[in-house]
């Protein structure tokens, strides 16, 4: 198990808190807080893939400045699943 | 009401989350979860043996109504470890029982639903795990004395280990073909006793011991319900709108063990079924 | 009967109910009698080897279907004598393991067992336990853990679990001895009595007892023990909130704790 913390610039604000998802085999969960930059907590059963996890996140922030609070728990999910994952809570949250 | 659902009217229960079946089950517009995600309490057990947790441990406890009535329906994320109980979720099952039981002492309605979808006690917090169990036996058996309790077990993960002890400890349990209900899971009794006692791997067998329509039909549930959320919801709440003045299936101590006392020397599936019509 | 088979249930039952009548209510596996503890006639209960069993996956002090049943049966006995104590003596590996118990409903025969103890319970009589062996997963749910007060001798074979070691081994995939290990630093996961009194579940771990062979003086110590759990039990609520209030449980169970009070304050 490896827990990772980043941060990314973003200044979009969300409209509302979100949640998605299971701590399931090859699944993950999301939550989603509004706060004023973007830190992101990612607690992930499989170690080693720091930078595969930074360079995901950097894609998805890039898109979609937002500033918030994100917590992950991940239990294996593929990089496309994590995406999909993303895209739900940004669509929960609204911006 | 099953038989007019087409495949394409209906909306698995089965492929719900525990949230989505919680709200499936309560008046529209009146679902409202307690120690949510937000509230972040999670297993303080989990961290320290490499297991990421999940932020509600596994059980969502929402209150709202069910018929216009106040509820509180539990409903057990089986894919968080299997559904598995540990301190945390046992305590939040137990805790929002204990609760339900003060209103109902109280003289204030409440319509407490279980959703069953576990394995039983997580390994991983073992004793108190098994605590948690005992308090959800008790306070379900204190709650029982004041007002219906409803259980579910739709599947896949069934309703196994000590909480299938608690699943035969409501009022009025409905289950669905593909739900299971055995104190002991295939791949333990294996284990334990070996593949010519059961093989797990077995699904034609395992269902015809612990499926949802053998169960039904020997009278250890009560309903069988289709995998649809709609019908479900009916039926919890047309289970709480009917007078059930049966006594507890547990309760049923003389009953029960005259119908065991009449057993033939091998009982299979079908003998069993002979001898406990259907009906309780 | 073969060497893995615990005698501790009877020699206790037979230390404690004495010359008292045995009852005929449950099935042979199932002991019960109605014996002086004190100033209390007390329904004392154990659940016992039988080789014969109908049942073979319930041959070696399983609780089985006949046994489940057989439990409910000797406790809703004494229900209607008002204030009658009972006492559950303990040594119980496991739950039946079989494919004739799934199939004839082992989850509701432990689950009526349970219901009858707690039932009780809830109707004011002392539900004591005392657990001389093992007691794990479903037949401690079954058998003892409804109590008001469990006790537990001070003894190395004397073990309280969720599921037996082999078993926990094979299900997590890990080595006994990597279970032995965590145990050291996960209380919940420990086996012995010492981790289990740690949790704050124990009313009390009686010590200076030969678990295997006691003496009269032995004996008697346990009974008093008994009798004063009975007087304590009667002297507070008839839910299991003891459990929590214990100055371990504060320390080892604060988040049981904290779960109740936040569900408190959200509830209405």
């Amino acid at each position: 198990m490896e827990t990772l913390e980043l941060r990314f610039p973003g200044d979009r604000p969300i409209i509302r808190r979100a949640h998605v998802g299971v701590v399931g085999s090859g699944d993950l969960e999301i939550l989603l807080s509004p706060a004023s930059e973007t830190t992101v907590t990612i607690r992930t059963s499989v170690g080693g893939f720091g930078v595969l996890w930074r360079a995901t996140l950097e894609r998805f922030f890039a898109r979609h400045p937002i500033a918030a609070r994100v917590v992950i728990n991940d239990a294996g999910a593929t990089p496309g699943v994590v995406s999909l994952r993303l895209a739900q809570a940004l669509e929960e949250a609204g911006s | 009401m099953n038989a007019t659902l087409t495949l394409l009217d209906r909306t698995s229960f089965i492929e719900l989350n525990a949230r989505e079946r919680a709200q499936a089950l309560l008046d529209p517009g009146s679902f409202r979860e307690l120690l949510g995600p937000f509230d972040a309490v999670e297993s303080p057990w989990l961290m320290a043996q490499g297991v990421v947790p999940q932020s509600d441990d596994g059980v969502v406890i929402a209150r709202g109504s069910i018929g216009g009535v106040p509820a509180v329906v539990i409903a057990i994320e089986g894919a968080f470890q299997g559904g598995s109980t540990g301190e945390v979720s046992g305590a939040k099952i137990a805790g929002a029982l204990e609760l339900a039981l003060l209103d109902a002492q109280a003289g204030r309605p409440i319509r407490p639903v279980l959703l069953f979808e576990t394995g039983g006690v997580r390994l991983q917090e073992a004793n108190l795990g098994l605590a948690a169990m005992a308090d959800i036996h008790a306070a379900l058996i204190a709650l029982r004395r004041h007002v219906p309790v409803v259980g579910v077990i739709a599947g896949m993960v069934g309703c196994f280990g000590g909480m299938s002890m608690s699943a035969a400890l409501t009022s009025y349990l409905i289950m669905t073909r593909q739900g299971r209900l055995g104190l002991n899971g295939p791949e333990v009794i294996e284990q334990n006793a070996g593949i010519a006692e059961l093989d797990s791997r077995d699904r034609q067998l395992i269902w015809s011991l612990t499926g949802g329509e053998q169960r039904v039909a020997t009278g250890f549930a009560d309903q069988l319900a289709v995998d649809d959320a709609d019908t479900i919801a009916h039926v919890v709440r047309a289970a709480f709108d009917t007078d059930r003045s049966l006594p507890a299936n547990s309760s049923r101590v003389a009953h029960w063990r005259d119908r065991l006392s009449r057993l033939p020397e091998r009982a299979e599936g079908a003998a069993l079924r002979a001898l406990s019509p259907g009906e309780r | 009967m073969d060497d893995d088979v615990s005698l501790r249930g009877r020699l206790w039952f037979d230390a404690i109910a004495g010359e008292s009548q045995r009852r005929e209510t449950g099935p042979v596996s199932v002991l019960a009698a109605d014996a002086r503890i004190g100033a209390e006639m007390v329904r004392v209960i154990a659940v016992v080897p039988d080789p014969d069993n109908r049942f073979p996956r319930a041959r070696r002090g399983e609780v089985g279907i006949d046994e489940g049943w057989g439990l409910a049966a000797c406790v809703r006995e004494v229900l209607g004598e008002a204030g009658r104590p009972i006492l559950a003596i303990v040594d119980v590996p496991s739950q039946a393991y079989g494919r004739m118990e799934e199939l004839l409903g082992i989850h509701l025969a432990c689950a009526a067992a349970a219901d009858a103890y707690a039932t009780a319970r809830l109707d004011g009589h002392p539900v004591i336990s005392l657990v001389v062996g093992q007691a794990l997963s479903g037949a401690f749910l079954a058998h003892g853990y409804q109590a008001n007060r469990v006790l537990a001798l001070d003894d190395p074979k004397v073990s309280i679990h969720a599921m037996g070691k082999l078993a926990a081994a094979r299900v997590t995939r890990r080595s006994v001895a990597e279970l032995e290990a965590l145990a050291e630093t996960i209380l919940p996961l420990g086996y012995g009595v010492r981790s289990f009194a740690r949790l704050g579940l124990l009313h009390e771990l009686i010590t200076g007892v030969d678990a295997n062979a006691p003496t009269p003086a032995h004996i008697d110590h346990v009974r008093q023990r008994i009798a004063a759990a009975i007087e304590d039990a009667r002297d507070g609520s008839h839910d299991l909130s003891s459990r929590l209030g214990s100055v371990e449980a504060k320390q080892q169970r604060a988040a049981s704790i904290r779960v109740r009070e936040l569900l408190a304050a959200q509830w209405d």
